[in-house]
């Protein structure tokens, strides 16, 4: 194959990328977006090992074989509700696969052969691509383990924790110069400390970060993921790497911005682990007593009520209830009730979490509301349910200037006329943040696990 | 002193007048004298000599009303004859329908005349007052059950005497804007049983406190806008909504349709087929008749009965008197605004005052200008859409503004990236071109995603992420003991993993959504 031809392939390529990227912008093409990105990927896969310069065939085959029977079996196998957990575990791999390929370019021999500023780049770029690539990888193991659960879900912050992270960078700065001053591959000892900082880097980063903000988190990490692929194809002198790798980075740093505006914080604070600390003076004493209802009583709630609003959150994914919440929802609808679903930007652990839940239980997205086009209603609904949501709901979000959480755009539900809580305990929220919602004198507890009590309800609702 | 003149009306179908005997004491309180044309109110049962009695001066001729006035005030709009013989400054208050009466503003302007549209008076809380639009419709709807009462042959409200039992009549009211509240209040308060229909859903709530049930359908489609009206409903809408009036159309034994929309024909809401549903003895009022009607067999100005023996009202009396009253009352309200005859003023900076003068100093003043506010959230207060060509002038200062610091940015950016240049490879520059216009792309790609395909969304960038495996598949060689060959198998490795891994699970999200 020819250099042109590839070249060629690669344009087609990135169209293909383009297209796909924009196909998920609605619903109606989304899933033609998939299709493009699978075409485009295997054009660009293909161009690659038929070009010349390309050996060891046996290895790459093998390797994708292999690479592809596990990517099948993860993929299949995975839980809708615990998604978040393989998206961040996925963008680990992208992140090793380019501290790889930077270790592999500078070794390489053809690299060493370059002279003057373009060997000076080309060190520059292999540098800047492991750094990126090293936290990506470390970041999102981390990620990994808070939404597994298999790390504290709170923010890790250690006094100086910033000062601590601009001396790592500098020192990260300092090796590279004397990296790139290094003859033939002696700069390889410089490469390694480097790897281990920025590593280091990587996982302080993410623990600093509140249970909170991780979806955040992982659609940062996803555009680090591709700042990282840019990098790589700077050193290696690939466009198409270049293309893509920063379609990726900036669709991901917007898609994290969006984010951050609909949590009302500042992007850097949250990437820099600045939420969840530093209270502003006193926090407001919660005044009210907590009352629960039995099934029973709530079932009655919901035959009386002409407007019932459902608000998911993670606890809903915990339990995989939303199948008895549809159900619920179509006998509460035969009955004529006006019944819908609001969903808060960040519910859940991964944005638009809840959505890809409640599609999965069928529920038509037609009423699944967004919480601005709900909040209006909230004073004119009857009943709302909040099944396994929290710091969503909290309404210290918008007057107590002390709460972690202060500013967040919240669901309104305490202007409804009456709020069930379903939830297991009292504990508190991701945040870590306490409730006054379930002090409020319209607010009833409903305890227990979300499935179980949906499906007594739903007994109740139907006899 | 300040003349005030009062036109008969020339149409035989007109039978409102412009000012009443209340009004015109009303009018010399506010320092005017009042002249009226002779037998200018009879249509509306008000003598000359309740107008003298009054203190008005009675007048022959229209000429002379409008030759010696110095502000007229009439109900519709004047023909081109009566327009011929107004005078130079002339100040006329009357309905103008301006967006359909171009060559009368035409003429108006020509001949000086400042004129007041007030069918233009803009729909803000504080022009209320001088809305005759809602004084009017509150009339017609209140006349629709009335008339629909009348013509329907049974009760409306149920009873149950010595003679047995009578069921109450079933009331459908569509659209609910100031006449099909007026008519829920009334229909209603007769005893019948009255549901409502309006594409809007934030009415619900006023339908509900006039005692009616609202009637909705399964779409979640709202068609409130900024203007207050309505706007064109999804296909899909438009389908439930007519499914829901076959439904009714079984039940009901009153239709009233109130749907307009200001300068365009009257949507068609009850098909033939829903009359053909209806029981014999059932009535359509048709409030839009005059625009062409919503009901798809009204005839404007005709009552008559369908072959299935239901009666099609498509004329209403106006209730002239009251009507006259209201809508004198309105005027007064506007010469009020306007500072009376003492600190009489044309103020083309008020809000109200600059929009309805639609001719002023010889230049025709439409469309008017957009209103700053968009009162929507608060439901009730109603503002006159903006015109493109307002829309254009406002956006063009903006833009001028957003220009002065895009120069500045794209300066420095110029600047830097002129440094770029001087030092880097041409090779560089090249792949660093390509990288920003990429960058570019992603950023635009992204903008206008909904919250619900983010997930997918992440995973279909993060498959895509792993191009990174090209980085493996050019550097492996055919030595697998080369150290770079054994890093790239594993990149290729992992990066094959996420690939395949990232588009098979996106597949399967997007499989789950559906509508």
């Amino acid at each position: 194959m020819t250099i042109g031809i590839q070249t060629a392939a690669y344009l087609f390529a990135s169209i293909l990328f383009i297209l796909s990227l924009g196909s998920l912008s609605s619903q109606e093409s989304a899933k033609r977006g998939v299709f493009y990105g699978i075409i485009g990927m295997a054009i660009a896969i293909l161009a690659t090992v038929l070009g010349e310069g390309v050996a060891g065939q046996v290895y790459i085959i093998a390797a994708i074989a292999i690479a592809s029977v596990i990517g099948l079996m993860l993929a299949r196998k995975v839980e809708m509700t615990s998604m978040p957990q393989l998206v961040a575990i996925l963008h680990s791999f992208v992140g090793l696969a380019a501290v790889l390929v930077g270790f592999g370019s500078y070794l390489d021999p053809k690299t060493q052969s370059l002279q003057g500023a373009a060997h000076t780049i080309h060190l520059v770029e292999v540098y800047i691509g492991i750094f990126i690539g090293a936290i990506t990888f470390t970041g999102s193991i981390i990620a990994w383990g808070k939404l597994e659960g298999k790390i504290g879900s709170k923010a890790l912050l250690y006094p100086g924790r910033h000062a601590v992270n601009v001396a790592l960078l500098l020192v990260c700065v300092v090796l590279g110069v004397l990296f790139a001053m290094a003859h033939g591959t002696d700069g390889l000892i410089h490469l390694y400390i480097m790897t281990a900082i920025s590593s280091f880097i990587g996982v302080m980063l993410v623990m600093a970060i509140g249970g909170g903000d991780m979806p955040v988190v992982v659609s940062m990490l996803n555009s680090y993921s591709g700042w990282a692929a840019s990098a790589a194809g700077f050193m290696l002198g690939n466009d198409l790497l270049i293309v893509t790798g920063a379609l990726v980075g900036s669709s991901g740093a917007i898609l994290s911005i969006h984010m951050c505006h609909a949590m009302n914080r500042s992007f850097f604070s949250v990437i820099l682990g600045g939420f969840g600390n530093a209270p502003k003076g006193e926090a407001k004493a919660i005044e009210g007593e907590v009352t629960a209802l039995n099934h029973e009583e709530v079932s009655a709630l919901l035959k009386e009520a002409k407007s019932v609003v459902i608000v998911p959150g993670y606890g809903m994914a915990v339990a995989k209830a939303q199948y008895p919440i549809y159900d619920m929802v179509q006998t509460l609808r035969k009955a004529g009730k006006n019944v819908r679903f609001a969903i808060h930007p960040v519910a859940g652990r991964l944005p638009g979490h809840m959505n890809v839940l409640l599609a999965e239980a069928n529920v038509p997205y037609d009423i699944v509301l967004e919480m601005d086009e709900i909040n209006e209603d909230m004073p004119s609904t009857d009943v709302v349910m909040v099944i396994g949501a929290n710091d969503v709901v909290n309404p210290s979000a918008q007057d107590d200037p002390a709460s972690s959480i202060y500013g967040m755009p919240v669901i309104e539900v305490w202007k409804a006329e009456k709020v069930i809580i379903m939830k297991r305990s009292m504990s508190a929220g991701y945040s870590g943040e306490d409730n006054p919602l379930f002090y409020k004198p319209n607010s009833e507890m409903l305890y227990g696990d979300a499935k179980v009590s949906v499906e007594k309800l739903l007994g109740f609702l139907k006899s | 002193m300040m003349k005030v003149g009062i036109p008969s009306e020339i149409s035989p179908n007109e039978l409102r007048v412009a000012a009443t005997p209340k009004t015109v004491k009303r009018l010399q309180k506010q320092g005017f004298e009042v002249y009226i044309q002779h037998n200018a109110g009879v249509k509306a049962n008000f003598s000359d000599k309740e107008f003298e009695e009054a203190g008005a001066k009675i007048v022959q001729t229209a000429a002379d009303i409008y030759g010696k006035s110095d502000i007229v005030l009439k109900v519709k709009e004047p023909s081109m004859e009566e327009v011929d013989m107004m005078k130079e400054g002339l100040v006329m208050l009357s309905y103008l329908w301006p967006a359909q009466n171009q060559d009368l503003l035409k003429k108006l302007a020509d001949k000086k005349v400042n004129a007041v549209a007030m069918d233009a008076i803009p729909r803000i809380s504080r022009a209320q007052k001088m809305d005759v639009l809602s004084s009017m419709a509150n009339i017609a709807g209140y006349r629709a059950v009335i008339e629909g009462s009348f013509h329907f042959g049974r009760f409306l409200n149920g009873q149950i005497t010595a003679a047995g039992k009578v069921e109450p009549a079933k009331v459908l009211v569509i659209g609910a804007g100031v006449a099909g509240l007026a008519a829920i209040g009334a229909a209603n308060s007769l005893g019948a049983i009255v549901r409502a229909f309006d594409t809007r859903k934030e009415v619900a709530e006023q339908i509900e406190s006039m005692g009616a049930q609202f009637l909705t359908v399964e779409i979640n489609e709202d068609g409130a806008t900024s203007s207050g009206y309505s706007k064109e409903m999804s296909k899909e809408f438009i389908e439930a909504e007519m499914k829901l009036f076959s439904e009714q159309a079984k039940e009901v034994d009153i239709v009233i349709t109130t749907a307009q929309i200001p300068g365009r024909p009257a949507p068609k809401l009850w098909m033939d087929y829903h009359v053909a549903a209806m029981k014999p003895g059932s009535v359509i009022v048709d409030l839009a008749a005059s625009t062409g009607g919503n009901c798809a067999l009204t005839k404007n100005g005709e009552v008559y009965t369908t072959d299935n023996g239901v009666t099609m009202v498509g004329k209403l009396s106006q209730l002239p008197s009251q009507a006259s009253q209201l809508y004198g009352n309105n005027l007064c309200h506007l010469l009020d605004d306007m500072g009376k005859a003492e600190k009489w003023k044309i103020d083309m900076e008020d809000a109200v005052v600059s929009r309805a003068m639609v001719t002023y100093n010889g230049k025709v003043n439409w469309p008017p200008a957009p209103l700053p506010v968009s009162p929507i959230a608060g439901g009730k207060v109603k503002v006159v859409p903006p015109t493109a060509e307002e829309v254009k002038a406002s956006d063009a200062e903006k833009s001028k503004k957003e220009s002065t610091s895009m120069i500045i940015t794209l300066g420095v950016v110029g600047a830097l990236l002129f440094l770029v240049g001087r030092t880097a490879p041409p090779e560089f520059i090249q792949h660093f071109t390509v990288f920003i216009l990429a960058v570019f792309v992603g950023w635009q790609l992204i903008t206008n995603v909904s919250h619900s395909l983010h997930t997918p969304l992440m995973a279909v960038t993060n498959a895509i992420s792993g191009i990174i495996v090209i980085g493996g598949l050019l550097q492996t060689t055919n030595d697998i003991t080369n150290p770079v060959t054994v890093i790239a198998v594993i990149a290729i490795l992992v990066a094959s993993i996420n690939i395949v891994g990232g588009f098979v699970v996106t597949h399967r999200m997007l499989k789950m959504f559906k509508k």
